[in-house]
C-alpha cells in the first residue's frame, strides 16, 4: 500500500514537474548562448496528417539556420482555445499560435495576437479567405480552405429529369425547389434533401449564413460593423426565413437531420446532400456517378463560407523576429502542397494548387477552388462574432422549428446591436 | 450530472460540549489540532468555492467579458434590469420549475418504490439493486447522447410504441416538439437518477430496527399499515434529506439540455443554469452570466429555506 502511494506522490510530482517546465519554457529563453527558442501552439493534436506537416515545417526551419528554434506543442482540438484564452489570461500565450478563421477578429481586438507584418506581396495569389486581414493588415494566414457544396448522384439526377447546374450556371431558387420537388417525385428518399440540420455550433452559421447572404441579407451590416439591424432581420433575411422553414414544412427535408449526414446520403436516405468537402472522398468511395454541385443561387449569387485554421503570431511574443521568421520561411509553395495532400482540402494558394492534380485546372477537385475563389464570403471580421454567432444559431434553430420569423430576427438583431454597443463598438 | 448531487448536510445532533474534568490545556491542544485537521479541507473549500461565489457576486455588476481588451466596468444593476426583461429568461425559469415540480416527486416516489422492493428479502435483490444503480454510474453526457438517438423521430421509442400499438402510433419527434422536449428529457432525467436515490432510501430503510415490524406482524397489521405507521415515519430524516438534494440537483439542470435541445425547441427545454453557461461562456459576457448564476443562487436559495421551514421538527 504504502508503496502504491509513494508511486503515486512520485507520479504527481512528476506531472507537476513537466507542467513547471513546459509553463517556463512558454517565452523565449535568448539568454542563453544556444538558438533562442519559440513556442508553436496548434490545435492540431490527434490529427496525424496535419500535425505531420507542421512537425515537417518546423523542423525544415529549425535546420536551415541556427539563430532560432521552434518548439511544437499540440492540443486536442476541443481543449485548445480554451488553452490559449487560459493561457492569455496569464501572459503566457507562446509566440506562434494557429487561430480558426472566424476568431481573428475577436483575438486581434483582445490583443491576442498582433499584425504579421510580413510584405504583401508574400500574400499573392492567395485566396481571400484563408488571410485573416483586418483593417488591411494581415494578423494570420491559413493554408487550405473548405468549401461547402451539394452532392448528389448523376443518375438520381438524371431520373428525376433535373438540369445538372455548374459554377459558371448555377440553380436559380425556382429551378432548385423545381428540382427538390423533382427528386422527391422519385419516392425512393426520406427527404430530397439534406442541409445538415442535425449539426450544431458553429456550423450553423458557417453553413446557414451563405444562405442568408445568397438571398442578399447577412449577419451584420458589414460597412462599418456596428449594427445588424436591417441585415438579419431586413426582408430578404424573412425571405430566407421564409425558404428555409418551408423546406421542413414541405417535407423536402428534416428538421433534425441524421448524426452524420454524409452517412445518410451515402446509405440512399437522401438524394442532395449539402456539406463541407471534406465528404468528397467518402461520397466518390460510395457512388461511381457522384456529382458536386455549387449550391443553388438564392438571388444575390451563390456563396459559401470560408476561413478555416491559420497561423497567427502572438502579441506578447518576446522575440518577434523569431515568430516572424518562421511565418515567413513557412509561406512556401511547397508547404502548401504538403498541407493540401495531407488533409485534401483546397490549397490556399493557386501556386500551390496548380501542383496538386485533383486541383490543378480540370483535376476533379478543381470545382472546390472554384467555388471558395469565386462564392466564399468570411464570416465577418469582427471582434463581435462570437456573439453574432450564438445569436445566429439561436435563431436559425427557433426558425426551423417554426418560431415567427420576424420576432426571431428582430430579436437577434437588437441583442448583437446591444452587445456591441456594450462593447464600446468594438473599436479599441 | 442531474440528481446525483448531493451536499451533506451536518448532523443536528451534535452534542454540545460538555463539561468535563480534563484540564483546559488538554482542550487547548484538542481544538489546536482540530484545527490543524481542518486547515487543509478549509484553504480548498475558500478557494474552489468562496472565492468564485463572492467574485460572481461582484461581477454580477459589471460588464466583465471573458475576453476583452477593456477592464471590466461597474453597470450597477443593468445585467439584473437586461435580465428581467428577457423573455428567454423566463422561459428559463419556467422550465426550471416544470422540470423540478415534476421531477422531484416522481422521482423519490420511484425510487422508494424500488427501495422497498428491492429491500424485500427475496432472492436476487442484490442484482436489482446494481441494475438500478447501472445508470447513476454511467456518464450523464454519455446517457443523454444514446437517450438522443432513442428520441429520433424513426429511433427505439417510436418504433417501440408503434409496435405495441400495432401501428396505430404516431411517431413523435420527442426532442423537436415543444410540447413533448421537456417531458422527454424529464423521463430521462427520472431513469438516470432514480437508482441513486434509490440507494439513500435503501439506507434509509435499513435503519428501521426489525422488531418493529414483528411487532406490528404480532398485533396484525398488513403491509400497507406497516409502511403507513412504520416505515413512512422512520424514513422522517430520509425523507427530509432526499427532498432538499433532489430539489437543488433539479434546479441545476444543464448536461441534458446541453446534449439533446440545446435550450430548443423554441425555448422549452432552456433553464436557468443553461442560460448562465451560454452567456457566459459562448457570448462570452461573464458579468451577465455572473448575474444569471446571482439569481439562480437567490432562487435555490429560497426554495431550500422554504423547504427547511415546512419540514422542521416540530415540537
Amino acid at each position: 500500500m504504502s508503496r502504491r502511494n509513494r508511486r503515486i506522490v512520485a507520479a504527481s510530482l512528476t506531472a507537476l514537474a513537466v507542467a513547471g517546465t513546459a509553463a517556463c519554457s512558454t517565452g523565449s529563453s535568448a539568454s542563453s548562448d544556444g538558438p533562442a527558442t519559440i513556442d508553436l501552439w496548434t490545435h492540431a493534436g490527434g490529427n496525424e496528417a496535419e500535425l505531420g506537416v507542421i512537425n515537417t515545417i518546423v523542423e525544415d526551419f529549425n535546420a536551415s539556420q541556427d539563430q532560432y528554434t521552434v518548439n511544437v506543442q499540440d492540443f486536442p482540438q476541443d481543449a485548445y482555445n480554451d488553452a490559449v484564452v487560459a493561457a492569455a489570461s496569464s501572459d503566457n500565450l507562446p509566440c506562434i499560435v494557429d487561430v480558426d478563421g472566424p476568431n481573428v477578429a475577436n483575438w486581434a481586438w483582445a490583443g491576442y495576437i498582433q499584425p504579421l507584418g510580413l510584405p504583401d506581396e508574400t500574400f499573392e495569389g492567395q485566396l481571400a479567405g484563408t488571410l485573416g486581414k483586418i483593417d488591411g493588415e494581415v494578423y494570420a494566414y491559413g493554408y487550405f480552405d473548405v468549401a461547402l457544396a451539394m452532392f448528389s448522384r448523376q443518375s438520381v439526377l438524371d431520373e428525376a429529369g433535373v438540369r445538372v447546374p455548374t459554377v459558371a450556371e448555377p440553380w436559380t431558387k425556382d429551378e432548385f425547389m423545381d428540382a427538390l420537388a423533382k427528386i422527391d417525385g422519385l419516392g425512393q428518399f426520406e427527404h430530397p434533401l439534406d442541409l445538415g440540420t442535425g449539426g450544431g455550433g458553429e456550423w450553423i452559421p458557417y453553413a446557414y449564413s451563405p444562405f442568408l447572404q445568397s438571398f442578399g441579407g447577412d449577419l451584420i451590416d458589414r460597412s462599418d460593423f456596428q449594427s445588424a439591424e436591417g441585415a438579419i432581420n431586413g426582408p430578404e433575411a424573412l425571405e430566407w426565413a421564409a425558404w428555409f422553414r418551408g423546406l421542413v414544412e414541405s417535407g423536402h427535408m428534416a428538421q433534425t437531420s441524421g448524426e452524420d449526414a454524409t452517412a445518410d446520403f451515402v446509405n440512399g436516405k437522401s438524394g442532395l446532400l449539402y456539406t463541407g468537402n471534406w465528404a468528397d472522398t467518402t461520397v466518390k468511395e460510395a457512388f461511381d456517378d457522384a456529382v458536386v454541385l455549387p449550391p443553388p443561387d438564392l438571388g444575390a449569387g451563390p456563396k459559401i463560407g470560408a476561413g478555416s485554421w491559420q497561423w497567427a503570431m502572438a502579441e506578447g511574443c518576446e522575440d518577434v523576429e523569431a515568430a516572424r521568421a518562421y511565418l515567413d520561411f513557412a509561406h512556401d509553395t511547397k508547404y502548401f502542397v504538403e498541407y493540401g495532400n495531407a488533409v485534401g482540402l483546397i490549397p490556399a494558394t493557386l501556386d500551390a494548387a496548380a501542383e496538386i492534380p485533383a486541383y490543378a485546372e480540370g483535376g476533379e477537385n478543381r470545382i472546390y477552388l472554384e467555388m471558395a475563389d469565386q462564392f466564399a464570403v468570411v464570416r465577418p471580421e469582427t471582434p463581435a462574432y462570437p456573439f453574432i454567432s450564438s445569436v445566429f444559431q439561436k435563431a436559425t434553430k427557433d426558425i426551423l422549428a417554426g418560431g415567427d420569423a420576424k420576432s426571431i430576427l428582430d430579436r437577434a438583431a437588437a441583442d448583437i446591436d446591444r452587445d456591441i454597443q456594450q462593447n464600446g463598438g468594438y473599436t479599441s | 450530472m442531474a440528481i446525483t448531487q448531493q451536499s451533506p448536510t451536518p448532523s443536528p445532533s451534535l452534542s454540545p460540549p460538555t463539561a468535563s474534568p480534563r484540564s483546559a490545556r488538554a482542550r487547548r491542544g484538542e481544538a489546536g489540532a482540530a484545527a490543524l485537521m481542518i486547515t487543509p479541507a478549509l484553504a480548498l473549500f475558500v478557494l474552489f468555492l468562496i472565492v468564485p461565489i463572492v467574485l460572481a457576486f461582484a461581477l454580477a455588476f459589471t460588464n466583465a467579458r471573458l475576453i476583452s481588451p477593456r477592464p471590466p466596468e461597474f453597470i450597477g444593476l443593468d445585467n439584473f434590469a437586461l435580465l428581467f426583461t428577457d423573455p428567454v429568461f423566463w422561459a428559463s425559469v419556467r422550465n426550471t420549475f416544470y422540470f423540478a415540480v415534476v421531477v422531484v416527486p416522481v422521482q423519490a416516489g420511484l425510487a422508494l418504490l424500488l427501495a422497498v422492493l428491492v429491500n424485500a428479502k427475496v432472492r436476487g435483490t442484490r442484482f436489482f439493486r446494481t441494475v438500478y444503480f447501472l445508470p447513476v454510474v454511467t456518464s450523464m453526457v454519455v446517457v443523454s447522447l444514446l437517450w438522443r438517438f432513442m428520441y429520433q423521430q424513426d429511433g427505439l421509442i417510436n418504433k417501440a410504441l408503434q409496435s405495441v400499438t400495432f401501428d396505430r402510433f404516431t411517431p413523435v419527434d420527442w426532442l423537436n416538439d415543444p410540447a413533448w422536449a421537456m417531458p422527454a428529457i424529464m423521463l430521462m432525467s427520472v431513469w438516470q437518477g432514480v437508482g441513486f436515490t434509490m440507494i439513500i432510501w435503501l439506507a434509509g430503510l435499513q435503519t428501521i430496527p426489525g422488531e418493529l415490524y414483528e411487532a406490528a406482524e404480532l398485533d396484525g397489521a398488513g403491509t400497507w399499515h406497516q409502511f403507513r405507521y412504520i416505515t413512512w415515519p422512520g424514513l422522517l430524516q430520509t425523507r427530509t434529506f432526499i427532498l432538499v438534494t433532489i430539489t437543488i440537483a433539479a434546479f441545476s439542470l444543464f448536461t441534458q439540455i446541453n446534449v439533446m435541445t440545446q435550450g430548443g425547441p423554441l425555448d422549452s427545454t432552456t433553464t436557468v443554469v443553461y442560460q448562465a453557461v451560454r452567456s457566459g461562456y459562448q457570448q462570452l459576457q461573464t458579468g451577465y452570466g455572473s448575474a444569471i448564476s446571482l439569481v439562480f443562487f437567490v432562487l435555490v436559495l429560497t426554495v431550500s429555506l422554504v423547504q427547511r421551514h415546512l419540514t422542521r421538527e416540530r415540537g
